[in-house]
């Protein structure tokens, strides 16, 4: 029984067939497409315009690989889905302590001996190399950022309570003083801290490092030290006593980081690379941030942090060789020719992008410092309302976070905090002594 | 004379006749004469729709949760998963607070469409008004009901439902700040979204109760509330029943109000089993726990069957009087 509606469904349906058996095929005329990570949802236009200056200029050098852009964000949901659907980026970057647990689950590729060719493996700090290793040493990415962790304040809101922008806190009472004020003179929150999302464990540990507090001690847990004890009545005397921590306190990172450039807070810890994003993901106006160190107490440390570049485990051996070209080209070439940085600085400057943010070195101190000289003429973040973090930072050495089981103790603490933020008669030693007995359960299991 | 007696032609048309199909004309030949084929043709692509989609997934997840994997490689590990998440002291607390959310949302989100499509079927004017009214909280995305509520829920003086409160003389309340009010807030949003479909499914039942029963009930004189108890909840009975266990079974599996409200916290208190399973999959140990996740989703998932199964056996006797 033929009618033309069934002849038509039967034509329609082949077309879509056809369709999407052409437009699978990859690869135009020969060249080896690379899928690379570019920015997170949100970015402003400029960083994509700067990215492609970049990308035309790699593929001039390299014209056998097709470089392509894909937007992308560090988010466990995120790299989940796309490792199992294969989807992930060929070069994407994960955070130290996330880097950390992938490499021990088999989901990023070794890339020893690309390191190792490439020659500038003994250039790397080894601290922070030490974070991509397995224990048989083999090394799993290339860090390419690092940072410390800084304060950070919002210079406007400082003016309105009558405070000088030009000299920050440089000690926890001072903080606590100049959080009342702000509270008190504008009804902002003085101070701030995250608190979901395993951020909350991450600054508290951030917070108890400087007074002196080790989470772990070798296989041991040790959440029950006084530093953390410290940190903690500090959160309940501002928050229960003073009254300057607002009213939100389910914050992690983008949550935090949207409300102080809203001005909603004056301010909190989190790393010292932090501009980049605030200015191009969450729409910060430059001209009221300002920078500090931490403040550090006798016998405290700074904590450290970054992010390396790294390769699913899942590519062919050409696509790996070719990521690891663009690594090098992208990401390294930059901290070590004059070169690379000078092209990268430009690209960035043109676009308007943010050049010279505060860093930590993953390479050596001098190589660290030759970049800094040969990106002079390009920088453009206001370093002068940096300054407090500059001055600072010379004198405090960066400690690596916890090894072990990271990201859930971290969450363990991050209901440590939220419950000493909402409940006004938590007992912090009872807390503490059973997320302690909670992260030993797991270091132990 | 009847009319089948004057008509002998219209008797033998009227005669009784055979109506179950024979054996022979049950074949394979006839099915299709009788257009079985362009029915399963035209099911087609909605059944394999399903299956890639629906039952495919349900499939590997059961899978899955014999296994330990990091998604690139797997490794049977039997019932470890389950063990695992028995063992989880986290899961006792969430399904308490599952067990808290489904028994609040039970006692206030349940009765409140009742009443309201009662109230509706006794309004005069304006009824189809009314029901656009009631249904537009649900036709809002839940995502964007949910991030309104928030804006609402600000724990300062100035936020929105602190400052209604404040009129009336009421101190600013924490709401979703506070591990004890956590969750109750969490249900007032939930009902709220989910009343308008309830409602008109009640409008609708209620148009089937006959009147008569009402005029019966004036005349031995009963007043509005006790026509409801003894006429229209009777009669609604048998839809009210499968409303119940529908939204058991909802709230059993609450997962968008924790996880964008609080995230599970403040502390624990608004963490449900969903997000337990969310938890599992993709937060803390990334790359590590999907076994867990999907045994502990394939547990829920047979408890509801179990409590659904038992629901419908001992109401079948109630609702079919």
């Amino acid at each position: 029984m033929k009618s033309p509606t069934k002849v038509i469904a039967i034509a329609a349906a082949f077309a879509t067939v056809a369709s999407l058996a052409a437009c699978s095929t990859g690869g135009s005329d020969g060249k080896l497409e690379l899928r690379v990570a570019t920015f997170p949802p949100g970015a402003d236009q400029a960083a994509y315009d700067a990215f492609a200056v970049q990308e035309e200029q790699f593929e001039k050098e390299n014209p056998n690989i097709d470089i392509i852009g894909v937007e992308y964000e560090w988010k466990a949901p995120t790299f989940t889905a796309q490792l199992a659907a294969g989807s992930l980026p060929d070069v994407f970057t994960v955070p130290f302590t996330d880097a950390k647990t992938l490499l021990e689950n088999g989901q990023l590729a070794d890339v020893t001996k690309e390191v190792t060719d490439l020659g500038y493996a003994d250039k790397f700090n080894p601290i922070i190399l030490d974070a991509v290793k397995d224990a048989d040493g083999n090394i799993f990415g290339f860090p390419r950022q690092a940072y410390a962790l800084g304060l950070q304040y919002n210079r406007d809101l400082f003016e309105q309570a009558g405070l000088d922008p030009d000299s920050p806190p440089t000690t926890w009472e001072e903080v606590r003083e100049y959080a009342k004020q702000i509270a008190e003179k504008t009804g902002k929150a003085g101070y701030a801290t995250m608190t979901k999302g395993a951020t909350g464990g991450w600054q508290l540990t951030a917070q108890s490092v400087t007074r002196g507090g080790v989470m772990q001690d070798g296989t041991t847990s040790t959440i029950d030290n006084d530093g953390t004890k410290a940190t903690l009545q500090y959160f309940h005397d501002l928050r229960w006593e003073d009254n300057s921590m607002g009213d939100n306190f389910l914050l992690d990172w983008g949550g935090i980081n949207q409300e102080f450039a809203a001005g909603n807070i004056g301010m909190y810890t989190s790393g010292s690379d932090l501009y980049t994003a605030l200015v191009r993901d969450f729409s910060l106006d430059p001209a009221v941030y300002g920078l500090t160190t931490i403040p550090v107490e006798e016998g405290g440390n700074v904590l450290g942090g970054g992010d390396i570049a790294v390769i699913p485990p899942t590519v062919t051996d050409d696509v790996k060789a070719a990521a690891v070209k663009w690594i090098d080209w992208y990401y390294m070439q930059k901290l070590l020719t004059e070169d690379g940085a000078v092209r990268d600085a430009k690209a960035l400057a043109d676009a308007d992008q943010a050049v010279g943010t505060p860093v930590l070195p993953v390479l050596d101190e001098e190589t660290e410092a030759q970049r800094l000289k040969w990106i002079e003429p390009y920088v453009n973040v206001p370093r002068e309302q940096m300054k407090g973090f500059f001055d600072g930072i010379v004198n405090q050495t960066p400690v690596g976070e916890p090894k072990l089981h990271t990201q859930e103790i971290y969450q363990i603490l991050d209901n440590v905090v939220q419950a000493v933020l909402t409940d006004q008669n938590a007992d912090i030693d009872a807390l503490l002594a059973q997320a302690n007995k909670d992260a030993q359960a797991l270091i132990d299991g | 004379m009847t009319v089948l007696e004057e008509r002998p032609e219209l008797q033998q048309r009227l005669r009784p006749r055979r109506v179950t199909p024979r054996k022979r004309d049950r074949s394979p030949i006839t099915w299709v004469r009788r257009g079985g084929l362009t029915t399963l043709l035209l099911a087609l692509p909605m059944i394999l729709v399903f299956a890639a989609y629906s039952w495919w997934p349900i499939l590997q997840a059961i899978w899955m949760s014999f296994q330990k994997t990091n998604l690139i490689t797997y490794q049977f590990v039997g019932i470890d998963n389950f063990i695992a998440v028995l063992n989880d002291p986290v899961l006792g607390i969430a399904v308490v607070n599952t067990l808290y959310f489904a028994v609040l949302a039970l006692i206030f989100g349940f009765p409140l469409p009742i009443l309201m499509a009662v109230l509706m079927s006794e309004v005069r004017k304006l009824k189809g008004f009314y029901s656009a009214l009631a249904y537009l909280p649900v036709i809002v995305p839940p995502v964007v009901a949910v991030l309104l509520w928030t804006v609402f829920y600000k724990a300062s003086p100035t936020g929105v439902f602190n400052t209604i409160l404040g009129w009336v003389g009421i101190p600013p309340q924490p709401w979703i700040q506070d591990a004890t009010q956590a969750m109750p807030s969490l249900v007032l949003e939930a009902t709220w979204a989910a009343a308008g479909g309830s409602i008109i499914i009640y409008l609708a039942a209620l148009l089937a109760v006959p009147p008569e029963l009402y005029d019966a009930a004036e005349v031995d004189g009963a007043g509005i509330w006790r026509k409801i108890w003894h006429v229209t909840l009777p009669q609604l009975r048998g839809v009210i029943f499968v409303m119940l266990i529908l939204q058991v079974i909802a709230t059993a599996q609450v997962f968008l109000e924790p996880y964008l409200f609080t995230s599970g916290g403040p502390n624990n208190s608004t963490v449900t089993v969903l997000l337990l399973i969310f938890r599992y999959a993709f937060e803390g140990s990334l790359g590590g726990k999907y076994g867990q996740a999907t045994a502990l989703s394939l547990m829920l998932a047979i408890f509801l069957a179990l409590a659904s199964f038992v629901y419908f056996k001992v109401t079948q006797k109630w609702s079919t009087n």
